[in-house]
């Protein structure tokens, strides 16, 4: 089996590949590939076949770090075998405890996002601010504008990065579909929506 | 057994049962942090304590636990509460079996949300604030040097003088007036204020009066005034005391 640095070191794109690597282990937080090329000053296609190059070097099994793409971007982190070893250095404040009505709003902000707490309340039947301010300040939920002033303006809450980090997902896109029961999400929005109107109204 | 009595421990609330029923109705506690079925458990596990069963108590507490669950639900759905009740039964039924639904879907992907986390635990990751640097953006349209040296130069120019002189209030001296009053009224006994000052302006008039003040206090002069507003007459306090003389004599 080739040893990791070899693979590296017989390819063009070596230079690169390290540096990527550079800028991955100062990042606190996923980079996307239009950030590295830009760090790197390098093109875009050079960077995605140079992340070819560290991922497979930065994989389970292989190596302690491993590299994974999280939240839309690129990030590294520690290998599962090294977790108990983690666990004992690190805290998670952002999942620990997460209680089921904390868990039950997560679900409806991360489906139904953005959405206001008077929405979330509508669908849990009981008042949700406090696992909204919970989810907010675990950094898991964040402020994204608010609903139009004429049916009462509420602030509206969507997930963050960190919540498809924390939950292991490249994207929202990757939660799986809730059509066992029938309505779409679609379909739920615009219910909500209609609601919402006909409060204010 | 008595209802009102029953001791509740819940996470929103903890005493008895008619406090609670006081808070509710007082405003004081919101009914949507209240865990309605806490409080059914807690009377169902004093019930079971006994050996027989209380009808009365169970009945009481049935038209209160109802009475708080009606009241809310028209808390989370003031607006709604109303629409339901307009719809015909079995529209109101179908309307709640869909939101029930909507739920227990929003349930599920909560469980495949906890079951996500634990699968993923044992990922380790760098959490930190703003990690990337600041990408420098320049707000401003290209400057000109000399355009702004245009500009500050306005601004270093002094700015003319503005002249106070209408604000100034001049005040003649109030010894203007005390001499005026007293040479008035050694040829005459007494005089008419304003008749006297109905030339003069507003602050001379008041300058005048500060006189007429100065001189009572003296002991100089009377002031006398039938009514408000009416003609302030000024007598000399000699002529004043020969009047109450004869007055009082007659």
């Amino acid at each position: 089996m080739d040893s990791p640095l070899r693979l590296i070191a017989s390819n063009p794109l070596d230079q690169l590949a390290r540096t990527l690597e550079a800028l991955l282990v100062v990042a606190s937080a996923p980079l996307t590939v239009a950030e590295l090329a830009e760090a790197a000053d390098d093109d875009a296609e050079r960077v995605e076949a140079a992340l070819g190059l560290v991922r497979e070097r930065y994989s389970e099994g292989r190596s302690g770090i491993v590299l994974e793409h999280v939240a839309g971007g690129w990030a590294f982190r520690s290998s599962r075998e090294a977790a108990e070893a983690c666990a004992r250095l690190f805290e998670k404040p952002a999942q620990r405890n997460l209680s089921q009505a904390a868990l039950e709003t997560l679900a409806i902000v991360a489906y139904l996002g953005p959405c206001s707490r008077p929405d979330i309340a509508r669908i849990r039947g009981v008042a949700a601010d406090s696992a909204v301010a919970n989810l907010s300040e675990r950094g898991l939920i964040a402020e994204a504008g608010r609903d139009d002033p004429s049916v009462g303006g509420a602030i509206r809450y969507r997930t963050t990065p960190l919540f498809e980090r924390v939950f292991g997902l490249e994207s929202l896109s990757q939660l799986p579909r809730l059509d066992d029961v029938g309505e779409s999400t679609d379909a739920i929005r615009d219910r909500l929506a209609e609601v919402a109107e006909k409060r204010s109204a | 057994m008595i209802v009102r009595e029953l001791e509740l421990d819940l996470d929103a609330f903890a005493g008895p049962f008619d406090l609670l029923l006081t808070l509710v109705l007082k405003d004081e506690l919101d009914l949507r942090e209240l865990d309605v079925a806490g409080i059914v458990l807690a009377f169902i596990e004093r019930l079971a304590e006994r050996e027989e069963l209380d009808l009365e108590a169970c009945g009481e507490f049935l038209v209160l636990i109802s009475a708080l669950l009606e009241l809310k639900a028209r808390g989370l759905f003031p607006e709604e509460a109303a629409e339901l009740a307009d719809l015909e039964p079995e529209a109101a039924a179908e309307e709640l079996a869909r939101r029930l639904a909507e739920y227990r879907r929003m349930k599920d992907a909560a469980a495949w949300l906890r079951e996500r986390l634990e699968s993923e635990g044992d990922r380790f990751f760098r959490l930190g604030p703003a990690p990337l640097a600041p990408k420098l953006e320049t707000p401003l349209a290209p400057q000109e040097p000399e355009r702004l040296a245009e500009v500050i130069r306005l601004l270093a120019k002094e700015p003319p003088q503005v002249s106070l002189a209408h604000m100034a209030l001049r005040f003649p001296p109030v010894s203007q007036f005390l001499e005026r009053f007293r040479s008035l009224l050694r040829r005459r006994s007494r005089f008419d204020f304003d008749q006297e000052v109905g030339e003069l302006t507003r602050v001379e008039q008041a300058v005048a009066f500060l006189a007429l003040l100065d001189m009572r206090r003296a002991g100089e002069i009377t002031i006398d005034q039938a009514a408000p507003f009416a003609p302030i007459r000024i007598s000399r306090t000699d002529v004043e005391r020969e009047a109450s003389w004869t007055v009082r004599s007659a």
